[in-house]
C-alpha cells in the first residue's frame, strides 16, 4: 500500500511539473498582458513534435531539442506580433476567442505536417527504471523535475535579480506607470511571449519520451496548465508552480486511488472547489473592485 | 413595431422551404442551423445581456440530449415527458451552479465553466451503464408530439425551425423586459445595478438558469433528429463554437447571436471540402474576425452600413 502511494506520489509529481512549466508560462503571459493565452498547450505540443521531427531528420537529441525551442519561442514571437497585438484594449471575450483562434490555427498546421499519428521520442538517458524505496522511477521523470527545478529557480532569479525581469515585474503591476519610467513595454510584451513559449516547448520535449505526442496533445496540457495557473492565483508564477505540482499530485492520486478514466474530471472539481471557496485563487492577491 | 425583425425573419424562415423543398443546404443544414439559433440565442442572454462567459455550454446541452435518449431508448418514456424531465434536471444543475459560479469574474468564471464542461463529458464518456460511453446511444425514437412521430428532413425542419422562433420570440420578449434592463445594469456595472436596488445574485442566476434551459431544450431535440448520441457531439470544442457564434455574430443582440450560429454551421459545412486545411482556415478566421471586427459581423458590418448611409448627401 505504502509502495503503491510512493508510487503514485512519483507519477504526479512528474506530470504536476510540466503542468507547473505550463501554469508559469500563463502566468507570465497573463501579467504582462492581462491576456489568458489558450494557444499556451499548443506551444508544448509544437516543442514536442519539432524536435520529433528535426531527430527524425538526423540532428543529433540536443541540437533538436534546442532549435525546436527556438522555433517555439518564434512561433510565440509571431502570435505576440500578428494577433495579439492589433487587438490591444479588447474586452476579455474576445481576447479568449482569439487565443483559441490562435490555438486551432497552430493545431492545423501541425496536423498538416505531421498528420494525425502518434509520435514518441526517445528517452534521453536510456529506460532501465530505477528504484526508490519502494516505487520504480523512470530516468525521464527524473529529468522531468531536475530541468523543471532549474528553469523555476531561473525564472525566479531573473525577475528577482536582473534588470530586465524587474522591468517586466513593473509592466504587470502597472503598464501606463512602467511606461512613464521608461520601460519599453512592447518588447516586454514579446519577451513574456517568446518566454513562455520556450518554457512551454521544453516542458513538450521533457514529457515527449513518457507519453506520446500528436497534433492535439497539446489542448489537455494546456487546460491543466491554466487550472494550474488558477488555482495558484493568476498572475502569480510560483503560485503557478506550485498549483500545477498540486494538481498533478492530486490526479495520479485520484487516478490510482479512485479511477483513472475519471482522472481529468477529478482535476476540474478540485479546480472548481478551490474557485468556490477561494475565488482568486489559493495563493491570490485579493483585488478590490475598482468602481 | 418591436417585433418588425422577427416577423421578417419568420417569414424567411417558412418560404425556405416552400421555394426550395429538395435543397440540401435548406432541409438539413438548416435544421442544424436551427438548433445553433437556439443554443447561440441562450448563451447570448448571458454573454451578450449579463456580460458573462461560459466555455461549458455544450454540457447543457448535453444534457438535454442524453436525458431524452436515456429515458426513451433505455425506459420507453414517452417523448416530451422525457423532455420535460430534461429540463428539470438540467434547470436545477444550472439553478445550484448559478450562485457559487457567477460570483467569479472574467477569466475565474471561463476555468469554472471550462471544467463544468469537462466534468460533464468526462462522465459522458465514463458512465458506460447509462449513456453508452464514448461509442453513444443509438436508436433514440423519433420525437412523437401528441402521436406525430416527427420522421424525415422536410418534417424536422418544421419542427426545429418552430422550437427556434418560439426561443427567438422569447429571448426578445425577455430583453425587453424588466429583468432584461436588470441584466444590462448588472453588465454595465454591478456595482450601480446594486445601487439602484437591483438584486445581481438573482438576476444573473435566473439568466444562467434560462441560458441553460434553451440548451437544454436544443439538445432534446437534437437526441431524437440524429437518433444518436454520443460525447463528441458535446466536448469543449462544441462549447468553444457556441461562444463563437455569439461572438462572430454580435454580442448583446439577439439577431447577432441567429446570424452568427447560422453564419457559423455555414461556413463548417463549407469547409468540410478542404479536408485537412479546416482547422488551420477556422482558426485563421476566428483570429481574423475577432481582431478586426471585435463587435462581431452583425454589429460590425451593420454599424458600418449606418456610417456609409450617414455619409450620404442628403439636400437641407
Amino acid at each position: 500500500m505504502l509502495e503503491q502511494f510512493l508510487q503514485f506520489l512519483v507519477t504526479g509529481v512528474t506530470v504536476g511539473s510540466l503542468y507547473a512549466l505550463v501554469g508559469l508560462g500563463f502566468a507570465l503571459i497573463y501579467n504582462a498582458s492581462d491576456v489568458v493565452n489558450f494557444a499556451q498547450g499548443e506551444f508544448v505540443m509544437l516543442g514536442a513534435m519539432t524536435a520529433i521531427a528535426l531527430l527524425g531528420a538526423g540532428l543529433p537529441l540536443p541540437l533538436a531539442a534546442i532549435a525546436a525551442t527556438l522555433a517555439a519561442i518564434l512561433v510565440g514571437l509571431l502570435l505576440e506580433r500578428f494577433a495579439i497585438e492589433p487587438a490591444q484594449g479588447a474586452s476579455v471575450v474576445t481576447t479568449i476567442i482569439i487565443t483559441i483562434g490562435a490555438a486551432i490555427f497552430l493545431r492545423g498546421v501541425a496536423l498538416l505536417l505531421w498528420g494525425k499519428d502518434f509520435h514518441a521520442l526517445p528517452s534521453f538517458s536510456g529506460d532501465a527504471p530505477i528504484r526508490l524505496g519502494g516505487a520504480t522511477v523512470l530516468p525521464q521523470s527524473l529529468w522531468v523535475l531536475g530541468v523543471t527545478v532549474l528553469l523555476v529557480g531561473l525564472v525566479r532569479a531573473f525577475f528577482n535579480r536582473t534588470l530586465l525581469g524587474k522591468a517586466l515585474l513593473a509592466c504587470s503591476f502597472n503598464r501606463a506607470a512602467a511606461q512613464l519610467v521608461g520601460i519599453n513595454v512592447r518588447v516586454m510584451l514579446r519577451l513574456a511571449y517568446g518566454l513562455s513559449a520556450g518554457l512551454g516547448a521544453i516542458a513538450g520535449i521533457l514529457i515527449a519520451p513518457i507519453t506520446f505526442s500528436s497534433y492535439e496533445a497539446g489542448v489537455m496540457l494546456g487546460l491543466k496548465g491554466f487550472s494550474a495557473a488558477i488555482v495558484g492565483g493568476i498572475g502569480n508564477p510560483m503560485g503557478a508552480v506550485a498549483g500545477g505540482v498540486l494538481l498533478g499530485l492530486l490526479e495520479a492520486l485520484g487516478a490510482g486511488l479512485i479511477s483513472s478514466g475519471y482522472k481529468d474530471a477529478i482535476a476540474f472539481l478540485f479546480v472548481l472547489m478551490v474557485l468556490f471557496f477561494e475565488p482568486t485563487g489559493l495563493f491570490g492577491h485579493k483585488a478590490a473592485e475598482r468602481v | 413595431m418591436r417585433l418588425a425583425g422577427f416577423y421578417v425573419f419568420a417569414a424567411v424562415v417558412a418560404l425556405l422551404p416552400v421555394l426550395f423543398p429538395t435543397n440540401y443546404f435548406v432541409t438539413v443544414v438548416g435544421a442544424s442551423a436551427g438548433l445553433h439559433v437556439i443554443l447561440a440565442v441562450g448563451l447570448n442572454l448571458l454573454m451578450g445581456y449579463a456580460g458573462q462567459i461560459s466555455l461549458g455550454h455544450a454540457a447543457f446541452f448535453g444534457m438535454g440530449a442524453y436525458a431524452s435518449a436515456i429515458l426513451t431508448t433505455r425506459f420507453g418514456w414517452y417523448s416530451l415527458l422525457a423532455l420535460a424531465t430534461g429540463l428539470l434536471v438540467a434547470g436545477t444543475v444550472a439553478w445550484l451552479l448559478a450562485r457559487p459560479i457567477l460570483r467569479l469574474r472574467g477569466h475565474y468564471l471561463a476555468m469554472a465553466t471550462l471544467g463544468f464542461g469537462i466534468i460533464v463529458h468526462v462522465v459522458m464518456v465514463q458512465a458506460t451503464r447509462w449513456t453508452g460511453g464514448p461509442d453513444g446511444l443509438a436508436g433514440v425514437p423519433p420525437l412523437n408530439l401528441l402521436g406525430w412521430a416527427v420522421e424525415g428532413d422536410l418534417p424536422w425542419y418544421g419542427v426545429i425551425m418552430a422550437a427556434m422562433l418560439l426561443t427567438v420570440w422569447l429571448s426578445l420578449n425577455l430583453v425587453d423586459s424588466q429583468v432584461g434592463r436588470a441584466l444590462r445594469a448588472v453588465h454595465g456595472s454591478e456595482f450601480a445595478a446594486q445601487m439602484m436596488g437591483i438584486d445581481i445574485g438573482r438576476a444573473k442566476t435566473q439568466v444562467f438558469v434560462v441560458s441553460a434551459l434553451f440548451a437544454t431544450f436544443a439538445g432534446s431535440l437534437f437526441a431524437h433528429q440524429q437518433a444518436f448520441v454520443s460525447p463528441d457531439s458535446f466536448n469543449l470544442i462544441v462549447s468553444v463554437e457556441l461562444v463563437t457564434m455569439v461572438v462572430l455574430g454580435g454580442m448583446a443582440s439577439t439577431f447577432g447571436a441567429a446570424c452568427g450560429a447560422i453564419a457559423l454551421t455555414l461556413l463548417n459545412e463549407w469547409l468540410v471540402v478542404f479536408e485537412d486545411y479546416e482547422m488551420l482556415i477556422h482558426g485563421a478566421l476566428l483570429m481574423v474576425v475577432m481582431i478586426f471586427l471585435p463587435q462581431g459581423l452583425f454589429v460590425g458590418l451593420s454599424q458600418g452600413a449606418r456610417r456609409l448611409w450617414a455619409m450620404v448627401p442628403r439636400k437641407p
